[in-house]
């Protein structure tokens, strides 16, 4: 069976997470383990007036209990964002101080304002509430457009207004005139709502400090080490990169919630430091709930114009995003450059303006959860198209369909530069896996049945493959977003691929693997992938923004390249025959047309004895490439969702979910489902479940599974999943990025589709049955009469 | 509180605990088994799933003295030897996982679920495993490829 591209691989990495040895940072303990327990604001805005450490100082067990005082003392830096935006007005964006540890004030619930360090995690959590705060309580605010009310209770006396920036997009005056010419306008208000990430593995540290060598080591939940040790070093002064290892071994689940760098592992390394002992912190879930940054939550208005064939004229679009109390490391590009360039969708759209103003809330921070960005604009794109239809009295389909981009390169209004895509090929892949010609024989037999049978459409596209660095860097990043990789034969010809990347479920350990089987011919238990460790992989940019495909994989192809043109010189020199008459098939290397060759571990060999290269040539077979792609991937593809909504209870079905993808070439179709399958039971979970709830005053209702609802087995439906194929022609394989798709999507597909079945568009989400019987109530009086 | 005395993947195990202790802890911290996961802390996703007297128990629910003299099997002992339960063959075959963390949880669920339905002689169907893993979260899979593992084993064992 084939092992290349293209391949079912079962998943190598499969066999120690199925018989329980998996190695997550939970289960590591050291030899001189202490743990910690933070304490944590319980008022969502508060001055701190003092701490009074005694009575918990004074617990058998406990080592330490540190404060922000300290912290900052001992010159640790406050927590920086990675993109500057600047607002429409030309000024700099505002952002307030973030320490890890907040000296005198605390602007969210679960904020922590101290340590404790002690023998056991229950010893610590006893000791932490023995830690008396006297808080002075504040005034708070916590939605987003109360936030930039007049008279808002303000979270940094730095940002006035709580307004962080006011930025915009595309030609306003093109936008207006756009609309004023359009024969039918219409106008939307959309909120998206405001998720928690929930990987299933709570975020963890452990920290240890050698004394000896002024050296540190962070085991910790990352998507990003590297990352996390440039940050940790050059910005929070914890200790320089060559005296900083950052290890993610195996991480459950991240979704974005795994990319920054928290509080928590800053404060673990300081204490490890303070203490001399190695410092374990795990998360609660009630602490995942308060701590982990959040994704989403805009209020956003709209107003698609379009003339008389209902072509769109114009797109003016104001979005009101929430950061939180503080701005965390990618929440500023999220509502900006993953947000605003996305607001043409699949669609040739003449004229687009976009403003959004970001705030600062009491509320924990907001920041890049699955999709990020995109799926907040292709919510409001795709429930705008279904609203116009509605109110055109136009087919949802068709309206799609004449609008769709036909011709590549696009140039959108709104920066990006579209290299692909075949949107009509996956409007009617789509339509024929999902059976629309027979939807309505099906919406009567169902209204035979008392239920209310309704159909959605979400056409979406995604910028992925997180980033050219040069033009992420002119719009602020600070950071370039290349992918390296190092490819090593072995003497005995395995082969180690150390990635950048790192896999907190993306099954790199086998995808990656499948290119150098590909290439090489060799079987696939020769193959190892490195990732996840500062101290044995090359500096790289990990995992998120569907990258690891895209760019990450790119990497190891410019690697293998490297790797092959030394084996054929190699194998040409030993053979003597020419280069160019090499050819490596099934891992051994033959001269064409003779039966001349060599075997792949006679070639690693050979390299590494040294006893007979070509003159000039270095031995050893290693070859290393960074990878910087020249523009972002443009995965796209069509949902169609079909539901039937009780009208006697509001509960909402999903009978149907079709997906149609374009993610380029598939490396591995069983990991690349797997993928859709999960983003769009994300995308399910927002639309018809999950929430996270602020009251006015701050306190977080929505802290434990009892209350923010998941998406279980029974919720979701079984999906039907067809790919169609236009390669990106911007990377080596062609290339586009999974990982997204589905959250991105889902969402708009299925509140569409209840609003079909309900006969209204007057529903948000989550559409829970309170609310689509409430919507439906409003809606058809007459029917709840009767 | 004296001497825990219980039996843990077929071993006998003896150990001096607090009161306080849960079974997932003991698992974990006392006995080094890492495999069964912590995943929350109000009872709900499951991650923690282990098998008591050959019933699944969702071991950060159970003080570990509450199972005193039982047989506790966890995902390392669920294999006889060193191959694979007909369980575990199936999440492999079938993708049924990605992170790995809610994988334990959902195996040792699964094969509570299968014997109960083959002892009870009734047909596990798709929509019974979905209802079954109402005590389950995973954020990964979407549920469809541990659906079809747990279908895919139930015909083999
Ligand atoms: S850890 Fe036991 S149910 Fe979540
Ligand atoms: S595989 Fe990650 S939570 Fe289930």
């Amino acid at each position: 069976m084939s092992t290349g591209i293209g391949a079912r691989v079962r998943r190598k990495e499969d066999r120690r997470f199925i018989t329980g040895k998996g190695r997550y940072t939970d289960d590591i303990r050291n030899d001189n383990q202490a743990y910690a327990a933070f304490v944590r604001s319980p008022h969502a805005h508060a001055a701190v007036k003092g701490i009074d450490k005694a009575a918990a100082e004074a617990m058998e067990g406990v080592i330490a209990v540190l404060d922000g005082h300290q912290l900052t003392g001992d010159g640790i830096g406050n927590i920086i964002t990675g993109w500057a935006i600047t607002s429409r007005d030309g000024s700099p964006m505002n952002i307030g101080a973030w320490s890890a540890l907040a000296t005198d004030r605390v602007r969210y619930v679960g904020d922590a304002v101290a340590v404790v360090i002690a023998e056991s995690p229950a010893l610590a959590r006893t000791a932490a509430e023995a830690v008396a705060v006297d808080y002075e309580p504040l005034a708070a605010v916590a939605q987003p457009v109360a936030a930039l009310a007049s008279g808002a209770p303000q979270v940094h006396d730095n940002v006035p207004g709580n307004l962080v920036f006011d930025w915009e997009i595309g030609d306003e005056a093109r936008a207006d005139a756009g609309l004023a010419a359009a024969a039918h306008v219409t106008e939307v208000e959309i909120s998206n709502n405001r998720l928690a990430p929930n990987a299933i593995e709570p975020r963890s540290a452990i920290a240890i400090h050698d004394e000896a060598e002024d050296h540190y080591t962070l085991y910790t939940t990352s998507q990003n080490p590297h990352v996390a040790r440039l940050v940790l070093s050059a910005f929070y002064n914890v200790a320089p990169e060559h005296k900083l290892r950052v290890i993610a071994p195996d991480v459950g689940g991240g979704f974005g919630s795994k990319i920054y760098i928290y509080p928590e592992e800053i404060t673990c390394l300081w204490a490890a430091m303070k203490t001399g002992r190695s410092v374990k912190w795990t998360a609660e879930r009630s602490e995942a709930f308060m701590t982990d940054a959040h994704g989403r939550d805009h209020v956003t208005r709209a107003r698609m114009g379009f003339d008389k064939n209902g072509r769109i004229t114009a797109f003016k679009v104001d979005t009101i995003a929430n950061l939180g109390a503080y701005v965390s490391l990618f929440a500023t590009a999220t509502p900006t450059y993953l947000y605003g360039t996305l607001l043409s969708g699949q669609y040739d759209i003449p004229a687009i303006y976009g403003t959004v103003k970001a705030v600062n809330t009491n509320t924990v921070p907001v920041d890049a959860y699955r999709g990020a960005g995109r799926p907040e604009a292709t919510y409001l794109i795709e429930r705008t198209m279904d609203i116009a239809a509605r109110e055109m009295g136009m087919d949802p389909a068709e309206l799609r369909r004449i609008n769709f981009i036909k011709a590549f390169p696009y140039q959108t209004q709104v920066l990006l530069n579209y290299d692909s895509g075949d949107f009509p090929a996956l409007l009617d892949m789509a339509q024929k896996a999902a059976d629309t010609a027979g939807f309505a024989q099906r919406k009567a037999e169902a209204a035979a049945r008392g239920k209310l049978r309704g159909i959605g459409y979400s056409t979406f596209i995604e910028a992925c493959g997180l980033a050219p660095s040069a033009a992420a860097g002119s719009l602020g990043a600070g950071v370039g977003l290349w992918e390296s990789a190092e490819v090593r034969v072995n003497p005995v010809g395995t082969v180690e691929v150390l990635t950048g990347c790192h896999s907190h479920g993306q099954s790199h350990e086998t995808t990656f693997a499948q290119l150098v089987s590909d290439r090489f011919g060799i079987p696939i238990e020769n193959i190892s992938i490195v990732h996840g460790d500062t101290d044995k992989v090359q500096f790289g940019m990990g995992t998120y923004g569907s990258r690891s495909g895209p760019v990450g994989m790119s990497a190891v192809m410019r690697a293998l390249d490297k790797v092959e043109a030394k084996v054929r010189k190699i194998v040409a020199h030993q053979l003597e025959a020419s280069e160019d008459d090499i050819e490596i098939v099934a891992g051994e290397a033959r001269v064409a047309g003779t039966d001349r060759k060599m075997a792949w571990h006679e070639i690693g060999l050979a390299a590494y004895t040294a006893h007979n290269l070509p003159a000039d040539m270095e031995p050893g077979l290693k070859e290393g490439a960074f990878f910087d792609p020249v523009n972002f991937s443009f995965p796209s593809g069509c949902f169609i969702c079909e539901v039937e909504v009780d009208p006697e209870t509001g509960v909402t079905e999903i009978v149907r979910f079709v997906s149609a993808d374009d993610f380029g070439t598939i490396i591995n179709p069983m990991v690349v489902e797997g993928q859709v399958h999960g983003g769009v039971t994300q995308g399910i979970g927002q639309a018809l479940l999950e929430q996270v709830v602020y009251d006015e005053s701050g306190q977080l209702l929505t802290g434990s599974y009892m209350d923010y609802c998941m998406p279980r087995a029974d919720d979701v439906p079984s999906y039907a999943i067809a790919h169609g194929c236009t390669p990106s022609p911007n990377n080596p394989l062609g290339i586009k990025g999974c990982g997204e798709a589905g959250a991105i999507g889902a969402p708009p597909a299925v509140i569409n589709a209840i609003a079909d079945a309900i006969g209204t568009d007057d529903i948000s989400m989550p559409a829970t049955p309170q609310k689509v019987w409430e919507a439906l109530h409003r809606a058809r009086p007459a029917v709840a009469a009767e | 509180m004296g001497q825990l005395k219980l039996s843990v993947n077929g071993r006998a195990v003896s150990r001096d605990v607090p009161g306080e202790t849960l079974l997932v802890d003991l698992l974990r911290e006392h006995l080094r088994l890492t495999g069964t996961h912590v995943g929350c802390d109000t009872g709900q996703c499951g991650a923690c799933v282990v098998h008591v007297d050959g019933r699944a128990v969702k071991a950060c629910n159970v003080l570990a003295h509450a199972v005193a003299g039982s047989q506790v099997t966890t995902i390392e002992g669920l294999a006889d030897g060193g191959g694979l339960h007909p369980m575990q063959q199936a999440f492999n075959e079938n993708h049924g996982l990605q992170c790995g963390f809610c994988t334990p949880g959902m195996i040792m669920s699964g094969v509570d679920m299968v014997q109960r339905y083959k002892a009870a002689g009734r047909d596990l169907d798709e929509p019974a495993i979905r209802h079954e893993l109402e005590g389950n979260i995973c954020r990964c899979t979407g549920y469809e490829n541990i659906v079809k593992s747990i279908q895919s084993a139930a015909a083999r064992m």
